[in-house]
């Protein structure tokens, strides 16, 4: 049996990948982008969770025995960020594709077709 | 019908295979290698108390350098795909009571709430990339609520490059007195704040680099949501 956590992280790339796969509007596919996307981000969290084991700002009570892996959440830092300029950066290409073809049907959209 | 079907069984098949290499990864087990040699020597290294914060500013300081490099491309490649002759803000209804009013109330507390989260980012779950994406926030609220605001771009634009060249800067101080680039010069060399590990003014270079990480990451999240906001008006 896998850890809840690790259930929870695969049902959401799961889903994101779902709507990448089935949906059709542009905007649909890059919300499910971002679904996939909290699930990787979850997935590395808690590969770096250890039990019993506080948050590792070291202060009264918290030493260094006593905290979780710090290395996953500074990666997951760094990956949110990145999500977020890739999802801008996708949303915008989603407006010129809109102002261009005048619908959000990647069907419709001509030379996307595959 | 029959796509769907077929999405699902691809996604089970997966679903299924990922599950399996997790099998091998028992949850909430100590597995720490590096990360236990970092919460050791945190506090003497870089004199910062969130482990997270000096991973990320400190240790991996270069690597958040190009953290900051993606954004700045991801912002200039809006404001390049989204370029028209002559923009205008085209949002005709104003926004409700409730909105303008607690815009006027809100903004100017998310502000200060923004410049909490960066300047405590080495005490506190926090720091200069939360701290900019909520003053971009604030922003984002006067946008919605007036239908005329628009931000100070050259202002904005002056600011982002000043803070950009001297992240730059820090580290190549660090070259110059230390031998690398982003060498902690605050901390290692001068010791300030050392006998105040844990308050405000510790941290070595972290809060420096962080507040200009934040101003960087607000004004380039305005500017996005500025180019995006904005349409093309014909003469």
């Amino acid at each position: 049996m896998i850890s809840v956590y690790y259930f929870g992280a695969i049902s959401l790339v799961l889903i994101g990948l779902y709507a990448v796969l089935v949906k059709k509007n542009v905007l649909k596919i890059l919300i499910g982008l971002s679904i996939m996307e909290s699930g990787v981000n979850l997935l590395l969290v808690s590969v770096g969770y250890i039990a019993g084991r506080s948050a590792p700002i070291l202060s009264e009570g918290v030493g260094p025995n006593n905290a979780v892996d710090p290395i996953p959440q500074a990666l997951v830092l760094t990956a949110i960020v990145i999500g977020v300029a890739t999802t801008a950066l996708a949303l915008s290409a989603a407006i010129i594709l809109y102002e261009k073809y005048g619908t959000l049907n990647i069907e419709e959209i001509r030379r996307l077709r595959g | 019908m029959l796509k769907r079907a077929l999405a699902i069984i691809t996604l089970l098949i997966i679903g299924y295979w990922l599950a399996q290499g997790l099998t091998g990864v028992p949850f909430g087990q100590d597995r720490m290698l590096v990360g236990q040699y970092y919460l050791n020597n945190v506090i003497k290294q870089t004199g910062s108390v969130n482990a997270v914060t000096a991973i990320v500013v400190n240790y991996r300081g270069f690597d958040t350098l190009g953290e900051v490099t993606v954004l700045f491309i991801a912002s200039t490649g809006v404001g390049a795909l989204l370029w028209r002759r002559k923009k205008k803000r085209t949002a005709r209804t104003e926004g409700s009571v409730v909105l303008t009013t607690g815009a006027r109330l809100l903004v100017p507390f998310i502000l200060l709430f923004g410049v909490y989260i960066f300047i405590h980012g080495h005490l506190t779950p926090g720091g200069g990339f939360p701290g900019g994406a909520t003053i971009a926030t604030a922003f984002l609220l006067l946008y919605m609520a007036f239908t005329q605001y628009e931000i100070p771009h050259g202002a904005f634009e002056k600011t982002e490059g000043v803070a950009g060249m001297s992240y730059v800067l820090v580290g190549l101080i660090g070259l110059a007195l230390g031998g690398y680039f982003l060498y902690d010069w605050i901390w290692q060399q001068w010791h300030w704040g050392i006998n105040d590990v844990g308050r405000l003014f510790s941290g070595g270079f972290i809060p420096i680099i962080y507040t200009l990480i934040a101003i960087k990451v607000g004004t380039e999240l305005s500017g996005i949501i500025d180019n995006m906001l904005k349409e093309e008006v014909r003469e």
